[in-house]
């Protein structure tokens, strides 16, 4: 044990608030300021925190590059599966009054405008996230971590 | 009666709040090295932020007199934004003064020489 505490506790207090924070800046861009960019970037924030504080090795057990990598490319899926599903119900590519069905026909649009943009806002959270944690894994190891 | 107090006293803690910023702003600019200025940049945020945080705090409890209904989830959220600056800012300060020292900065001293 090195002589860290104030960090290391810290760490430990703040960490579960920082990911709170960025889930209350995702589900608030609906309403106000914020949204899956900057909640993406501070849920990856909280991981980044870890990863100065107790170091690569134990920031890669918690995190490992692979989920990363995988979260950077099942975002961008996420994003495009709502845009194809709405297409493929009928509307244009992104038009979510069409998610769950034809327009005002089937089902209420609003509905599946409340939806659309959750699961949009939610890709681009699990994109910044995954991209984010992979970039600074990167920078920090100086060298591709293979999983 | 009780709103003129509390929009007096909220308008006393935000113009205090400003008064530590602008005089923390100073000691960043003026201060000789790292640790003194570190000081400076603390104060600006626990008792700058913490004065104009108190004093938007008053002003949402009188928003309450008025008869706002959505003061409760602003008082909230002011107390958990004083909360976590209550707790990072020491932090990032600690962090900031160890990274000083195990770069081997020097602490600035007056210099003895002559009256200083």
């Amino acid at each position: 044990m090195d002589d860290r505490v104030i960090l290391r506790v810290g760490t430990k207090i703040l960490s579960p608030f920082i990911l709170l924070f960025a889930l209350y800046v995702q589900f608030h861009g609906d309403f106000g300021p914020g949204g899956g960019f900057q909640a993406g970037v501070i849920f990856a924030a909280a991981f980044v925190l870890h990863a100065l504080v107790f170091g690569l090795g134990n920031a890669v057990k918690v995190m490992p590059p692979k989920v990363a990598y995988v979260c950077g490319a099942g975002g961008v899926a996420l994003y495009l599966a709502v845009g194809y599903l709405s297409m493929f119900r009928g509307g244009e590519f992104l038009n979510y009054s069409y998610l769950f069905g034809v327009y005002g026909y089937e089902h209420d649009p609003t509905h599946g405008q409340h939806i659309g943009i959750i699961g949009i806002e939610l890709g681009v959270l699990i994109t910044v996230f995954g991209v984010m944690v992979a970039l600074f894994y990167a920078f920090a190891g100086r060298r591709r971590i293979d999983p | 009666m009780i709103d003129l107090v509390l929009e007096v006293a909220s308008w006393i803690s935000i113009v205090a709040g400003l008064f530590f910023m602008l005089v923390g702003t100073i000691g960043v600019l003026r201060l000789p090295d790292v640790y003194t200025r570190l000081h400076a940049a603390g104060m600006t945020d626990t008792m700058g932020a913490g004065f104009l945080i108190l004093g938007m705090m008053l002003q949402t409890i009188e928003g309450i007199l008025h008869g706002q209904d959505t003061w409760w989830f602003v008082l909230v959220r002011l107390v958990l934004i004083y909360l976590f600056i209550l707790f990072t800012s020491p932090i990032a300060t600690h962090a900031l003064a160890r990274a000083g020292l195990a770069g081997g900065v020097e602490p600035w001293t007056a210099p003895t020489d002559g009256d200083a």
